[in-house]
């Protein structure tokens, strides 16, 4: 299947109950592949996850998840296929981070499996992969935000999907736990050979380390590609609505957005070849 | 927590703390039954109420304790077991600890159903399937007003409070409406109480909580799932709207089947998941020890009830309100203190 595409959605009408959202909409998640959605405020790309991970049902179109409409399959199956760390998760009252890492493991469980082996070792193995076992014993509402959003994370890794979205994963974190959740989701998609689906804000974050961009505007899709083609001055200033110029990222080589300064823009640009 | 894990690949999983509060609580209420059996104004020591439940006692003492005092603890067992799992269920999916039969007006359809028949003349009976019809129509009000993706959060409880507003309203009424004598009955009824119940009201309630147990026990998984949020509950493979209307469903049947056999008692509800709560620590909706607490707490406030005042016999509503109410005020000062709202 590599190189294929395992998750996607066809001709899709999202709304909510009054609001149309998108509509004609079609994406295909490429398999393997870290895919970052971005976009501006209210262009639909946390409705585009939501109705790919089935929180969301299209009014028309279809969810594609190998081949079948998701809503046509199991929960539960899905549920061991697809994982999805939300926004707008809460922790009930005084849950430890152990506890809660647990709970992934429901699609995997029944009445009578409440906790195999296999619970035991993948929760521990998730809380190390994201750094937590450490905080294992503490109450989930006094942690960081920073330490919160991997427990979280953990939680979604417990679910053991290969399959991993996460909408808006660095929303209200600070710089260093940003690129530390990203680090994160960078290391489960190349280490942990999973499919990853973030939305994100910054651009420069999702050029970094997007393998596939999708970028939208007015719930289409403007262009879908790997970043170093996909990411233009003219995409920018079509998505975003900025002027821009596009450097190199000097650590990493990929393309760095660099919004263009009102009216001074001109004499920037030849102190810089000045320079 | 603790394991207990066989060759076949069957796993269970406990917590210690939880169990203890269990067989705590079972203690609790095995010790209250006996003092509820045993006393009264013919008391007998618990080797008399053993003679007799084995059938050898007195023809006085059998009729003593078969026919008066054990469904009028069959009752406040059930009805608190039943109050106390309906609001665990309600708190829960609603992911309110405020939230309970009560609020979402359920107890107060089912007191406009009772009033009805207090009203227009009819048997205890009567008045017991009324009230069961008044709390699943009123529940069934509310799901046509919220809508089916209205059952969630703050929506359901806005559109409770109002049926509760508005049933309330009604209820008054009916009240100006019934003859002085049977006024008097009904505002009893309303207050909640289990003076003169007998196995007609005990017998129902208890079949209703056997059916419905299991369904809310079985549905316990899901709940702590569905506490993570919707969006989550999906994500693992949880049915979210289908196991909220079941489980909201089966609670207003407990709450109503409770207000049926005991009146639409106070506080039960809103207070027994909250002690479970404190006593078991642990997250989620404590649903056996809710049962075990509720149904303590309402065995107990009878208790009360029938010997604070000697002489006199309140009704259980009056002893569950003062002590709720006491309840609620001291954990909105504890919270306070805690620095949570």
């Amino acid at each position: 299947m590599s190189g294929g595409t395992r998750l996607g959605g066809v001709d899709l009408t999202l709304a909510y109950e009054r609001r149309t959202v998108a509509e004609g909409l079609t994406v295909d998640v490429p398999d393997r592949s870290f895919t970052v959605v971005i976009g501006p405020n209210a262009c639909g790309k946390s409705t585009l996850l939501r109705a790919l991970a089935r929180t969301l049902r299209p009014h028309a179109g279809t969810v594609l998840l190998d081949g079948r409409d998701i809503h046509a399959l199991p929960s539960r199956a899905v549920a061991r296929t697809l994982g999805l760390l939300p926004q707008s998760a809460t922790a009930p009252d005084g849950i430890t981070v152990a506890d809660l890492v647990a709970r992934g493991r429901y699609p995997h469980q029944g009445l009578l499996r409440q906790w195999s082996r296999e619970d035991e070792r993948v929760v521990a193995e998730s809380m190390a992969a994201t750094g937590v076992a450490a905080l294992a014993g503490r109450p989930v509402d006094e942690l960081s935000g920073g330490q919160r959003q991997r427990a979280w994370i953990a939680m979604a890794l417990a679910q053991q999907t290969p399959l991993l979205l996460l909408d808006e994963p660095t929303t209200w974190l600070d710089i260093a736990h940003q690129i530390e959740v990203l680090e994160l989701c960078a290391r489960l998609h190349s280490e942990q050979d999973r499919t990853v689906v973030a939305v994100l804000h910054d651009l420069h974050h999702a050029a970094r380390y997007a393998t596939h961009l999708i970028a939208m505007r007015d719930g289409r899709v403007v262009a879908a590609g790997d970043p170093k083609q996909v990411v233009t001055a003219a995409l920018v200033e079509e998505v975003f609505g900025l002027a821009c110029r596009i450097v190199e990222d000097p650590e990493t080589g990929t393309p760095l957005v660099v919004p263009a300064a009102r009216r001074s823009g001109d004499r920037l640009h030849q102190a810089d070849r000045a320079g | 927590m603790t394991v207990l894990r066989t060759p076949g690949g069957l796993s269970l999983r406990w917590r210690a703390r939880s169990l203890a509060v269990g067989a705590l609580g079972t203690l609790l209420v095995l010790t209250l039954a006996v003092l509820a059996v045993g006393g009264g104004d013919y008391p007998m020591s618990p080797a008399d109420v053993l003679r007799t439940l084995t059938g050898q006692g007195s023809p006085a003492e059998t009729f003593i304790v078969r026919e008066l005092r054990l469904p009028r603890l069959a009752t406040a067992l059930g009805a608190g077991a039943a109050l106390a799992l309906a609001g665990a269920v309600v708190q829960s999916l609603l992911r309110n600890p405020l939230g309970s039969p009560d609020v979402l007006g359920i107890t107060q359809g089912a007191a406009t159903g009772a009033l009805v028949v207090v009203v227009a003349g009819g048997s205890s009976l009567a008045l017991s399937g009324a009230a069961v019809a008044g709390g699943v129509a009123s529940g069934l009000l509310i799901r046509a007003v919220a809508g089916r993706h209205g059952l969630a959060g703050h929506r359901l409880v806005l559109v409770g409070i109002g049926v509760m507003a508005m049933l309330t309203g009604v209820n008054g009424w009916l009240l100006t409406r019934a003859p002085l004598m049977d006024a008097a009955r009904a505002v009893l009824w309303l207050t909640g109480s289990l003076d003169g119940r007998g196995w007609a009201q005990a017998g129902p309630l208890l079949a209703v909580l056997a059916a419905l147990t299991p369904v809310v026990l079985l549905g316990g998984r899901a709940l702590s799932t569905i506490e993570l949020g919707d969006d989550s509950a999906t994500a693992l493979g949880v049915p979210v709207s289908r196991v909220r209307q079941l489980l909201l469903g089966t609670a207003v049947l407990l709450a109503a089947a409770a207000a049926a056999a005991a009146g639409p008692v106070s506080f039960v509800a809103l207070t027994a998941p909250h002690l479970a709560r404190r006593l078991t620590r642990a997250p989620g909706p404590n649903l056996v020890a809710s049962a075990l607490t509720g149904a303590a707490l309402l065995l107990a406030a009878d208790l009360v009830a029938q010997r604070a005042i000697a002489g006199q016999q309140l009704p259980v509503g009056v002893v569950t309100g003062a002590l709720g109410g006491a309840y609620l005020v001291w954990l909105l000062a504890a919270q306070r203190r805690a620095g949570r709202i």
